[in-house]
């Protein structure tokens, strides 16, 4: 890792595998499940959960499982269970498209509600799910905003083009590829510089977009590193291991 | 056959290929369409009579062009068409409305038919049905869909009779009972001890469906039919026509003659193109008249070509023929060959069915032939006449595979067919014929069950499992019952299921069929625009896979040529010229046939016979002797184990001669248990005759018997079937199959490096919440039936208990090159593996390695990201 990188993340290991960086001076744990855990505020962030992904699909007469929703929050509860946030924020995306609240089975609008009392709940709009939050907010917790500041972090859906200082971002659901010993492994990934961050997908029926591509890439002046999620723990990439 | 015909019967006609037995299957439907009256332009009597089947769409355009030629001689009015994925929309459109006599058409399209809301009166004229080369697909879901189809058939056309022509095979009785419309025999039950046996419906008549539920009857040229000649005393007359199959069995002709070439006397280690022996292949050609080529893949096809041609010094006409290969150059060289045009062509399994040409005067296997069916089969396609021989010549392309080749030799000598295991319908199939018949026309459960249960695969389907498969159609199979205002298929105020509005109907059709393409990339030549590359000119499609493995600048073959890997883009695999003539990555095109039983059992018999080696070639022998001397020869009830370093990697090879398949599911869970021993085992390749696994670690210190104690086919198998990759990608073509997820939709293609949404992501989530689903258990009874050999492979593991010869060497052994080179190597899913490779690639943050990493800081890089 160069030491210009190295300065700005000040990267360490946490015992939950996680990795400690700092993202424009504000400490921040990259999370094994791709959510960020931003400490001095006490804040869990996940983005494009997708939530009713399924049922998007067997609306428009592709019957997909429709356990997709409560595959995602189980993960989102296992987070907030194990850190006990005291405000939770979800980046955009959260729901597939326009109806999706609507789709959800009761269980799964139940606990949404549950994992909700107690804490700040907050929607950041997204391109899939700006109508969905519109149309639905008398159905769901929490309150629904555009953009956010934080510490020295901005909040958004979108990454923004140009310099970007503490802007966290997630909408193009980053992946890593790494290959050795004739084999590739790909998976979701934290691609950050110091400065700004995009988060991997949360959701359980999301796919990835190579983080080389010049849609993510093309976010960063300098090779960023990519954080690849591990079974239990975030993998620290180097640029130039990527293929 | 005019005997069954006259009879009514169905029938049964196994022949040796070439022994006129299409023509045979045609002769009453041609016999009664010319003595016919005149046909109606429209309504009753103008439609269909004859609808013929082939499993490739190359045999219809044959078919098609045999049949004018002598009814165009005769001077009969009898109008033949052919109808495949490749007719154009206009020529279909004249079909619909102007049915010819004779519609010729694979089981693709038949699907389609049924899925159609005409159907029903273009076929109420049909009196024929020629299923043509049913020994190649009655076993697997073509066939499901393929037999599901005809029930439809008959359902439309009750006095419809079905004719199937198969060639040789071990048993015939199974083929008949397939195609018998009514149940001959029970059979075990598809996912047997799966849903409550209820049985409400197991007493159910034979399915002939009641003369009230037909439309109406008597059409003019139905007549000649109602009043047949009187019966000639054919076999099995004096029974009803509807239930029984009259097997006709043709004259077997005379004996093959067939050669082994051994090319200066030399058999090449290892390898799978026989390049070795071209120069000799060119010259058997040069001497001969037409001569077929027969190769195992096509990439292998592609290969051979260029070789050929690279010494084609006379310029003799030689074509390739091979499925990947646009629709009209394959027509293009059909025609060439049908004109007596070309010399040689090199093909794959695309020509190995029964296309008639007359003047082929030699058949050529390059390569193993894997099985003494397909080997007859092959070799069937030279000379089409009775009297005289076949000419065959083998070529070896490696030791192994010489045995194998003087195995099957000797198998054709003594007439030793293949044997095949029953198969049972499988639920993805049936699950797009529910949806075809409810975009056709409405049906009621009752109805449409007693149709499917007289279809041959699907006698023993309870009706439980029938309502668990409309539910798969309608709203997915859940249960969470969520999607019912989506259901694709609805009931109607009557009961009766109906496809929920065109749109679906038409989505549905676009998907229909049961053979599931891998994704392929194009290998396009990349150049070099400014940073970026660009693709230029296209050398033909691989597999996306097989780019997987390969990082920028592996080299590999390809189309007889080395090129070095560049990068992918869209749906390119880019690629530039190599310098090196040593390809790092060796060429894709093993065998994808795995060898049959029974030649796996004769070439480890002689492996084990010295006797028996004094038929083989003396560089063959001593490479015998060699691996004597080396390493250990396997001896009767031992299995050879052997390990050593290789590379950076560790290396494990067993040789069982079991087969691949046996070989492919024991390195599966092999894996498993060394992923668990911490040796971080990376990916396995097999052969017929061996297999080879390599891992991070060293595996020489395991206790050998108990990494192949028997106990994993218990709980080890049905843990790794669960998260095997084997299974997502079985689960893949059974989601597809049955609908619950769409082909991907022309210029809607994604490959790995955008976006995409796999169905790896479907089957974790289904495997969690629904573990019962009814496609989980359809992909779990194919895996276990189709992709794995469990069966055999407990025979194996049984066999080799205490009976382990391990040896350790410090280089590999004669016996294992062959593996080593052998292509078609699967990586080990998941597991500890892929966390090493992530790890190794990654920074370390324990405080030592990053003040190592202080210390050794280089200046920034600038190359990456822009």
């Amino acid at each position: 890792m160069n030491a210009a990188l190295k300065q700005a993340l000040s990267p360490a290991r946490c015992p939950s595998g996680g990795l400690r960086v700092s993202i424009e001076g504000e400490p921040c744990v990259l999370r094994c499940s791709g959510a960020l855990w931003v400490l001095n505020h006490c804040t869990l962030i996940a983005a494009d959960l997708h939530l009713e992904k399924g049922s998007a699909f067997a609306a428009r007469g592709q019957m997909l499982p429709p356990y997709d929703s409560r595959a995602t929050l189980d993960r989102l509860e296992a987070e907030i269970d194990a850190l006990q946030p005291a405000t939770v924020i979800l980046l955009g995306d959260s729901f597939h498209d326009s109806k999706s609240v609507g789709r959800m089975a009761p269980d799964d609008a139940a606990r949404l509600h549950r994992l909700a009392a107690g804490r700040d709940w907050i929607w950041l709009e997204g391109n899939h799910d700006i109508r969905a939050l519109a149309d639905a907010m008398d159905a769901l917790p929490g309150q629904v905003i555009e953009t956010l500041s934080l510490g020295s972090l901005r909040l958004i859906h979108e990454p923004q083009p140009g310099v970007q200082p503490g802007e966290v971002a997630g909408h193009l659901h980053p992946a890593a590829r790494v290959a050795a010993h004739g084999r590739g492994v790909r998976r979701p990934a934290f691609v950050t510089d110091g400065r700004r961050a995009v988060l991997p997908a949360f959701g359980a029926f999301t796919g990835g977009l190579d983080v080389r591509d010049p849609a993510i890439a093309g976010l960063f002046e300098h090779p960023p590193l990519a954080a690849a999620l591990g079974r239990d723990k975030v993998h620290a990439l180097p640029w130039e291991t990527l293929r | 056959m005019i005997a069954a015909a006259q009879a009514g019967s169905h029938a049964l006609l196994v022949a040796p290929t070439g022994g006129g037995k299409t023509l045979a299957g045609f002769l009453p439907s041609l016999i009664e369409l010319a003595e016919r009256a005149p046909k109606p332009e429209t309504g009753p009597g103008a439609g269909v009579h004859t609808l013929y089947l082939s499993p490739l769409k190359a045999l219809t355009t044959d078919v098609e062009r045999n049949l004018m030629t002598p009814i165009r001689e005769i001077g009969l009015n009898i109008h033949v068409e052919s109808r495949t994925g490749d007719t154009k929309q206009s020529k279909r459109q004249r079909q619909r409305d102007f049915p010819p006599d004779i519609l010729l058409t694979t089981p693709e399209q038949l699907a389609l038919f049924c899925a159609w809301d005409g159907a029903r009166s273009y076929f109420a004229d049909l009196k024929c049905v020629v299923l043509d080369e049913v020994h190649a697909i009655w076993s697997g879901k073509r066939g499901d869909l393929l037999s599901l189809g005809l029930g439809r058939l008959q359902k439309y056309a009750p006095e419809m009779r079905r004719v199937a022509l198969s060639a040789t095979v071990d048993d015939p009785q199974m083929i008949a009972d397939w195609l018998a419309p009514s149940p001959n025999a029970p059979l075990p039950s598809p996912l047997e001890g799966e849903g409550g046996p209820e049985g409400r419906m197991r007493g159910l008549p034979a399915p002939r469906s009641s003369p009230e539920s037909q439309p109406e009857d008597t059409a003019p040229s139905s007549e000649l039919l109602r009043n047949p000649p009187s019966p000639s005393g054919g076999e099995g007359s004096d029974v009803p026509a509807a239930s029984t199959v009259t097997i006709v069995r043709g004259d077997p002709g005379a004996p093959p003659v067939v050669d082994v070439l051994v090319s200066e006397g030399k058999v090449p280690w290892a390898g799978h193109t026989g390049q070795h022996a071209i120069p000799e292949v060119y010259d058997a050609l040069r001497r001969s008249g037409m001569t077929l080529i027969f190769v195992n893949t096509r990439w292998q096809a592609e290969f051979v070509f260029q070789q050929l041609w690279a010494i084609n010094d006379e310029n003799l006409p030689i074509g390739l023929h091979h499925g990947s290969l646009a629709a009209e150059q394959r027509r293009k060289v059909e025609a060439a060959m049908a004109r007596g045009d070309l010399r040689a062509v090199v093909c794959t399994s695309t020509l190995d069915l029964g296309i008639d040409w007359g003047d082929v005067d030699l058949v050529i296997q390059l390569a193993a032939p894997k099985g003494a069916s397909r080997l007859v089969q092959r070799i069937g396609r030279a000379n089409h006449r009775l009297d005289e021989p076949s000419r065959a010549l083998m070529v070896p392309a490696s030791r192994f595979e010489m045995l194998e080749c003087q195995a099957a030799r000797e198998a054709v000598a003594e007439n030793a067919f293949d044997w095949e295991p029953v198969h049972t319908g499988t639920l993805d199939t049936l699950a797009q014929h529910v949806m075809g018949c409810a975009c056709s026309e409405p049906f009621l459960m009752e109805d449409l069950y007693a149709e499917i249960t007289g279809c041959g695969p699907y006698r023993g389907l309870t009706y439980d499992q029938f309502e668990e498969v409309v539910d798969l159609v309608a709203t997915g199979g859940y249960a969470l019952r969520t999607y019912e205002r989506f259901a694709r298929i609805v009931r109607d105020a009557k009961g009766r299921w109906k496809v929920r509005n065109a749109q679906t109907a038409q989505r549905h059709r676009m998907n229909v069929g049961a053979i599931v393409a891998a994704a392929t990339l194009n290998v396009r030549i990349a150049s070099r625009r400014g940073q970026r590359l660009m693709g230029g000119r296209k050398v033909g499609e691989a597999e996306e896979s097989y780019f997987e493995q390969m990082t920028p600048g592996d080299t590999f073959v390809f189309a007889g040529q080395v090129w070095a890997f560049q990068a992918i883009a869209g749906m390119d695999a880019l690629v530039t010229h190599a310098q090196h003539s040593d390809p790092k990555i060796p060429s894709w095109g093993g065998s994808k046939f795995p060898m049959s039983t029974s030649l796996a059992d004769r070439v480890r018999a002689m492996v084990q016979d010295r006797d028996h080696w004094r038929v083989l070639p003396p560089d063959v022998q001593e490479w015998l002797e060699l691996q004597e001397a080396k390493s250990v020869i396997p001896q009767a009830d031992t299995m050879l184990v052997e390990t050593f370093p290789r590379g950076s990697r560790h290396f494990l090879v067993a040789y069982p001669f079991e087969g691949g398949l046996a070989h492919a599911t024991l390195c599966m869970l092999l894996t498993r248990r060394l992923d668990r021993l911490g040796v971080g085992p990376l990916g396995f390749v097999v052969t017929d005759y061996s297999l080879a696994i390599w891992s991070i670690r060293p595996m020489d210190g395991l206790d050998l018997d108990r990494l192949f104690e028997p106990d994993m086919l218990g709980d080890d198998l049905e843990t790794w079937l669960e998260e095997s990759f084997m299974m997502k990608r079985t689960f893949r073509n059974c989601a597809l199959i049955s609908g619950l997820i769409e082909k991907r939709q022309p210029g809607n293609e994604k490959t790995g490096r955008q976006v995409t949404f796999s169905t790896d992501l479907i089957y974790d989530v289904l495997r969690r919440h629904q573990p019962d689903h009814l496609l989980l258990k359809t992909a779990r009874a194919d895996a276990a039936a189709g992709l794995l050999d469990v069966a055999r492979l407990g025979q194996l593991l049984a066999r080799i208990q205490g009976h382990i010869q391990h040896v350790h060497l410090d280089r590999p052994s004669p016996f294992c090159v062959p593996v080593l080179v052998q292509i078609g190597r699967e990586r080990v899913g998941g597991g500890q593996a892929a966390e090493m490779i992530l790890d190794a690639s990654a920074y370390g943050f324990d405080e030592e390695d990053l003040i190592a990493e202080v210390m050794s800081d280089a200046p920034p890089e600038l190359a990456g990201a822009q």
